[in-house]
């Protein structure tokens, strides 16, 4: 193919500079709610999310970057030009790029998902035609975005209330925290190694049967439950310290917990956030590798999720690191035992997703799961007017982001043919 | 910055601002006993000063009633609604004006009851801050009260606890009939304009011990929403 090495460079460029601008923005919000609730410092947020976002990217990422890369489209009608895939693909990952620093500049709450999706169902839809848009895919991605959410303000809401219920409304509060919060904790390892194995680590040589799946996960959970257990045991009761507030030494036990539901967190942002830098670079290697055919068949080079864990973990680094210490500042009125029902239920619902190879935004998933404690009447203040503005955002960014890598498609076209 | 920053999601609580304007407000009606100690021995240089400080304290709980409302945008998703909030506020607030009408009236028309009834009055006012800081202690489970979303153990305790202010305002009434009857016996003897005012006195100071036990009425109906 004819400027084969130009494009995957580029697409490489492209996409490691969208896996950074992930790590540097997005991950911020994963793990909010973590140092919001001081059970982790900045600084043990920055460790644990730069081992699981990696982690989750490598992992868990195949799946929701076979969607970016080939399942919103019918390449079938494309055997005849593989380049024009080439340029879309490329247009997108600039498209959402390009929008994504316009709207941080604004100040507008919007969605790198949101912009990836947008962008390709747009040159799709525009550069190529109509009918290359898997429409009923697209319909289910965009159904998924109202879900999401909402299955992550349920399981919040069921968490937190069986929190209230085990321990907050126990006779001896500490007492039930140190019982039950352990079997939470194995509930984290159990259910994100599931998902995980569920979905084949082939990848990395690892091919299990359901039942070993199950095996691997109760094990994960176990090993996770007595590490849980050993810093549980290291606590100290401090009677003076319940004084003011009669549950301090309660939300320290949650602070272990919250040690794992932010490693979850970390894993699920991880997995499905990598699709939107590396699904485009996805599809660019493999049309220019396999010399111009747009085949479906193919399989994903394992370097590519590699490239993309690489960026994210870059960008946390390299300038995530402050955008974590503002925006978990920022959050003073949450607690361990709340931050916890909202993290696991939001990083639950993403790995799902992930598994599922549902490209979901998840900061929504996250509000989504905040507001499911709000309604259990956990949370003293939320503020609607936010909720708004950022679900109205994706109103504005899927048009935004279609129109630009139109635009973008349709310059490069021109470019190089 | 992050595209989206979940930060601003969350609100101001308004439970904490709500704690301290009742501690103010406690202040302030712990502040009428000194002054009541030395209106009623005749020292008014003293009893001046005493009114000054209770003034002040009524003053600083205006501006924190003022500043919590002012946090209290009309989106703000909360446990409790906003109105049955915003009324325990006020409810607490009327405890410090009425200290400050208290200790202004009797200031200000040198109000002198006879010796007989000071030491029953000093109780009637030593009462009523209890009650007042019954409301108080209820007040500052609000927010295990959140922690524990409202239900359960949590919620049992502060029932008991209102039921505790509901007894000490029992108490001011029995102390208020005993006072008005004491006066009773003696207002031939006295000014009419005076007793008229002792009257006055003895009504608004019953007042602090109902006003209190209305703040802890109002918490009880934010628990059963």
């Amino acid at each position: 193919m004819e400027f084969g090495t130009t494009f995957i460079v580029l697409a490489c460029v492209f996409g490691l500079f969208m896996a950074w601008g992930v790590g540097a923005n997005d991950v911020a919000n994963a793990m909010a709610t973590s140092v919001g609730s001081k059970a982790l410092t900045i600084k043990q947020a920055i460790i644990i999310a730069a081992i699981f976002e990696f982690l989750g990217a490598y992992l868990a990422g195949g799946q929701v970057t076979a969607t970016i890369r080939k399942g919103m489209m019918d390449t079938s009608l494309l055997v005849n030009s593989p380049e024009l895939l080439v340029y879309g693909m490329l247009a997108s990952l600039l498209a959402a790029g390009i929008w994504l620093l316009v709207a941080t500049r604004a100040g507008w709450p919007v969605s790198t998902t949101h912009s990836i999706v947008g962008a390709i169902v747009g040159f799709a839809a525009v550069g190529i035609g109509f009918e290359a848009v898997k429409w009923a895919k697209v319909g289910t991605i965009a159904m998924s975005w109202v879900i999401s959410p909402l299955v992550a303000g349920i399981v919040s809401y069921a968490l937190f209330r069986s929190v209230q219920r085990l321990i907050f409304d126990a006779e001896k509060p500490f007492q039930a925290s140190k019982k039950y919060v352990p079997y939470y904790i194995f509930l984290v390892g159990f259910i994100v190694a599931l998902v995980t194995m569920f979905k084949g680590l082939k990848h990395v040589g690892l091919d299990l049967t359901t039942f070993e799946s199950y095996n691997v996960a109760i094990g994960v959970g176990l090993i996770s439950m007595f590490i849980g257990k050993y810093f549980i045991n290291k606590l100290k009761f401090d009677p003076g310290a319940d004084e003011d507030y009669h549950f301090t030494n309660v939300e320290k036990v949650f602070g272990v917990l919250m040690m794992f539901t932010a490693s979850a967190m970390a894993f699920a942002h991880g997995s499905n956030d990598v699709a939107n830098a590396v699904g485009p670079l996805a599809a660019v290697v493999s049309i220019v590798q396999s010399g111009g055919q747009v085949a479906q068949k193919s399989a994903m080079a394992p370097w590519i999720l590699l490239l993309g864990g690489v960026g994210i973990v870059a960008g946390l680094v390299m300038y995530g690191k402050k955008v974590i210490a503002t925006v978990g500042t920022n959050i003073t009125e949450l607690t361990p035992s709340r931050g916890f029902a909202a993290t696991l239920a939001a990083a639950t619902t993403v790995v799902i997703a992930s598994g599922t190879g549902l490209p979901i935004s998840t900061t929504h998933t996250l509000v989504g799961a905040v507001l499911g404690v709000g309604m259990a009447r956990g949370i003293a203040a939320l503020n609607m007017n936010v909720v708004r503005t950022i679900f109205m955002s994706w109103v504005i960014t899927l048009p935004a982001g279609a129109i630009l890598s139109i635009i973008i498609f349709f310059m490069l076209k021109g470019i190089f043919s | 910055m992050s595209p989206i920053d979940i930060s601003t999601l969350f609100g101001r609580s308004p439970v904490s601002p709500l704690q301290s304007h009742m501690a103010k407000v406690q202040a302030c009606i712990v502040a009428l006993e000194p002054f009541f100690d030395a209106a009623l021995s005749g020292n008014w240089s003293k009893a001046e000063k005493a009114q000054k400080k209770v003034a002040a304290l009524e003053n600083e709980a205006d501006d924190l009633k003022k500043a919590l409302r002012l946090n209290l945008p009309t989106g703000l998703f909360m446990p409790v609604s906003r109105r049955d909030l915003l009324e325990v506020l006020t409810m607490q607030d009327r405890i410090a004006n009425k200290s400050k009408d208290i200790a202004g009236l009797m200031l200000g028309r040198k109000i002198e009851f006879p010796e007989p009834m000071h030491k029953s009055l000093i109780d009637f006012v030593k009462r009523c801050i209890d009650a007042s800081a019954q409301a108080q202690i209820a007040i500052n489970e609000l927010d295990e009260l959140v922690a524990t979303g409202f239900r359960g153990n949590e919620i049992k305790l502060v029932q008991s606890m209102i039921k505790t202010l509901n007894k000490i305002e029992n108490d001011t009434d029995k102390i208020q009939v005993k006072i008005r009857t004491m006066l009773f016996k003696q207002e031939k003897d006295l000014p009419p304009i005076d007793v008229m005012f002792m009257y006055k006195v003895i009504d608004w100071v019953g007042d602090l011990a109902d006003i209190a036990q209305r703040v802890g009425s109002r918490l009880e109906l934010m628990l059963a929403k």
